[in-house]
């Protein structure tokens, strides 16, 4: 059993560590500019420049306008404040009643339309997806009604990996003139983000999936989009995310933000040769595996397996005894496994979808470390199916 | 990768087995936590005393204090088919199982010792009150705690020579007073939960509802007897009865009735007054010798027939068809079929077998 020093980390899709640039950044505002961004004084201007240059730098990134930009407090709080706030407010504007989501989306979105249905009379809708876990864009078109509200499709999942055809679905809800939000949480960190080539009218990104601080998010809202919000005070972030800006933070976004989109093809040609790598021997060297989500359009650095016959949670805890940190896509400490709703959206037959593992890839991964992986994983995946049957 | 011994300790986010945890890291092992995920009846969960969600986070807290890896293993299928399932098995054919020690065989001693060993531990360690004592060939006994008040060797009587070499009981030779020292000691949260006694699956619920609800045992009613013969009223059903029972009888008398015996083929119940609840002997089956063998011949022991007994003193005599009889020096009451027998010479635990009707 490793100690944390020996440890190699491969649960980039959990979380990050804060990359140099963006700490060195960041320290500043903790101390030095520390003002608050809505204060009058000198010290509070000097704050909110640093405040709208981290809105320009964001903006810039995902081909928006500076005001279209708010921060949250992370990825999950973007999903609930458009997905909450849109709803809401397309009812009230025009009675629409209607939310269509995908079966794959992150508990952030399916659980605030499942509490939007349960207590305030939403009709939530869930598309169909194939195989890989993907939305067809003319099933949504065919789901779209006069009184949908919104339309919420992940852009690449975080237990599977696979990309939606975002820009498709984007434009078929612009057709329909119906909104279209999508979580970019994991995919903002991979893939080149433009709401205007995708017409995407929200767009929820969180900053420690690519290298940022954990406790910080931003929300793309199309400029025209009416949001009610969700949480009311000062009238911080044109009034629609109240509460004193989380400076430092949201610097610190900014700055990773940047870092992120700037070296994207750099990094993805670089994960896209370990992953498949990866994915190549843990389907050639061990029996009864199979790769969820899709082979080509799944995130660069993201590997997902199913294993007949082994509890996730089991392999997770043997591979951090061996000094491997994976996850198994649907976070349980509890050791309460219940089968992912995601695999059970893909069809994954109750004998597989215990036993998934999720290898996430990032900055600190090397080569060896993918073969160091495989000279333990077959093993443990072998004990664990005789331990089973005992 | 340190040429260390490691084991792999069950935490509860009690004291005791925190304690234990804090000494095997003292001792320089390389120690990793464990909780089981027990099943309890649906809507239940919360008040399991083996695994609430609360004493699962005080178990992280302590392991995150010693600096050792914690994690939680499900078992709830495999402890619903084995030890609940059991459990039900044990009533409906009259006897008054105990599945702690069940759940210590199968559970503990099986699913958590297999995944230690398959993680690549040497040893699976507890909390438990009792003591190891290895020989120079590699043998090992079973011994009572130091404290008698808080001996556990009873509960462990179940377990193999194979599953003890792979034991380690850090507490054997600790008075509880000590451990909780020791707690301050190692600056660990000294959380006591009452030492109830109920089973940890029926979470405070009572057992009678449960078998009726998951053992689809209807209530049927049938004739209470005395030894003559004698009817002297009606039952709703043996499962709600256990040995030496007084509650829950309804017959009208000068002097209070207890049951003295389930005869289930006859779906009667048998009762007398509190002199005649004494026997003189006990029969035992699906016995487990700690050494392996089968000891000859006849041996002066003490038994406990239940967990919470006082020790008896007797004659064991074995043989090789899996029974045990004991000749008890005095008349000893509520001896139960389906409770466990456990038989001591001195110290050492030599074994024990469920009480046979």
């Amino acid at each position: 059993m490793a100690g944390l020093s020996q440890r190699v980390y491969l649960d980039y899709a959990a979380t990050t560590p804060v990359a140099d640039r963006v700490l060195n950044a960041m320290l500043p505002f903790f101390n030095e500019n520390f003002g608050n961004p809505s204060s009058v004084h000198g010290i509070g201007q000097y704050a909110e420049a640093a405040l709208e240059a981290a809105r320009e730098k964001t903006a810039k990134f995902l081909h928006a306008r500076s005001e279209e930009v708010i921060f949250t407090g992370c990825g999950t709080e973007s999903d609930n404040l458009a997905i909450r706030g849109v709803a809401l407010a397309q009812r009230r504007s025009r009675g629409a009643n209607h939310i269509l989501v995908s079966p794959v989306e992150h508990h952030a979105v399916l659980h605030t339309v499942r509490q939007l249905s349960e207590y305030l009379g939403f009709e939530v809708e869930m598309l169909p997806v194939d195989g890989f876990g993907r939305v067809d864009p003319q099933d949504v078109k065919a789901s779209i009604r006069p009184n949908t509200a919104l339309v919420s499709v992940i852009y690449a999942n975080n237990e599977i990996g696979t990309i939606n055809p975002i820009r498709q679905i984007g434009e078929v809800c612009r057709e329909a003139g119906v909104i279209f939000h999508t979580d970019a949480v994991q995919a903002a960190a991979h893939l080149a983000m433009n709401v205007q080539l995708d017409d995407v009218d929200l767009l929820s990104i969180g900053a420690h999936k690519f290298y940022g601080p954990k406790g910080v998010g931003a929300l793309y809202v199309r400029r025209g989009v009416q949001l009610v919000p969700s949480q009311t005070g000062g009238g911080q972030e044109y009034n629609i995310r109240a509460g004193t800006q989380n400076m430092p933070y949201i610097v610190g976004l900014a700055e990773a933000f940047e870092l992120a989109q700037t070296e994207i093809k750099l990094w993805a040609s670089h994960f896209t040769k370990l992953r498949d790598h990866l994915i190549g021997r843990v389907l050639e060297e061990i029996p009864e595996a199979r790769l969820t989500g899709h082979m080509v359009d799944r995130l660069p650095n993201h590997a997902s397996f199913v294993f007949k016959g082994v509890e996730g949670n089991q392999l997770l805890m043997m591979l951090d005894a061996a000094g491997f940190a994976c996850s198994s896509g649907s976070a349980c400490k509890v050791g309460n496994p219940k089968p992912s709703e995601v695999l059970e959206a893909i069809g994954v037959l109750p004998a597989w979808n215990r036993g998934s593992l999720r290898v996430t890839l990032g900055h600190g991964t090397l080569p060896e470390h993918i073969d160091q992986l495989m000279q333990v994983l077959p093993v443990i995946i072998k004990d664990l199916r005789k331990l089973s049957v005992v | 990768m340190s040429d260390r011994p490691s084991v792999v300790i069950g935490m509860s986010g009690g004291v005791d087995s925190s304690v234990a945890a804090a000494l095997l890291v003292e001792q320089g092992y390389r120690v990793t936590g464990m909780m089981l995920r027990l099943w309890s009846q649906p809507g239940m969960e919360e008040s399991n005393r083996c695994c609430t969600p609360d004493s699962m986070a005080q178990a992280r807290r302590v392991a995150a204090i010693l600096g050792i890896p914690f994690y939680a293993v499900d078992v709830q299928e495999k402890f619903r088919k084995t030890v609940v399932q059991s459990f039900i098995d044990g009533y409906s054919i009259g006897m008054t199982p105990n599945p702690c020690l069940i759940c210590n065989r199968q559970i503990r001693w099986g699913h958590m010792l297999q995944q230690a060993l398959a993680m690549g531990a040497d040893y699976l360690a507890t909390g438990h009150y009792a003591r190891i004592q290895r020989d120079y060939q590699g043998n090992v006994q079973l011994l009572r705690a130091v404290d008698s008040g808080k001996d556990q060797s009873y509960v462990l009587s179940i377990l193999t020579q194979e599953q003890l070499q792979h034991t380690l009981l850090p507490l054997g030779n600790l008075r509880k007073s000590e451990v909780r020292e020791l707690a301050r000691k190692f600056s660990l949260p000294v959380a006591e939960r009452a030492d109830s006694q109920d089973l940890c699956f029926l979470a405070g619920g009572d057992y009678r509802q449960f078998l009726a609800h998951y053992a689809g045992m209807p209530s049927s009613p049938g004739k209470i007897i005395n030894r003559k013969g004698e009817i002297l009223g009606e039952h709703q059903g043996l499962s709600g009865f256990t040995i030496g029972q007084r509650k829950g009888l309804q017959i009208a008398a000068s002097e209070p009735y207890y049951v003295l015996e389930k005869d289930i083929a006859g779906n009667i119940l048998v009762v007398g007054f509190k002199h005649e609840l004494g026997r003189t002997s006990l029969k035992a089956g699906q016995l487990n010798w700690i050494s392996g063998f089968v000891p000859t011949g006849n041996i002066r022991i003490q038994v406990k027939i239940r967990y919470r007994a006082e020790y008896c003193w007797g004659i064991l005599h074995a043989t090789d068809n899996d029974r045990a009889v004991v000749t008890l020096d005095h008349p000893l009451r509520d001896i139960t079929p389906g409770q466990q027998a456990v038989f001591y010479d001195g110290d050492t635990v030599l074994g024990g077998g469920i009480i046979l009707p």
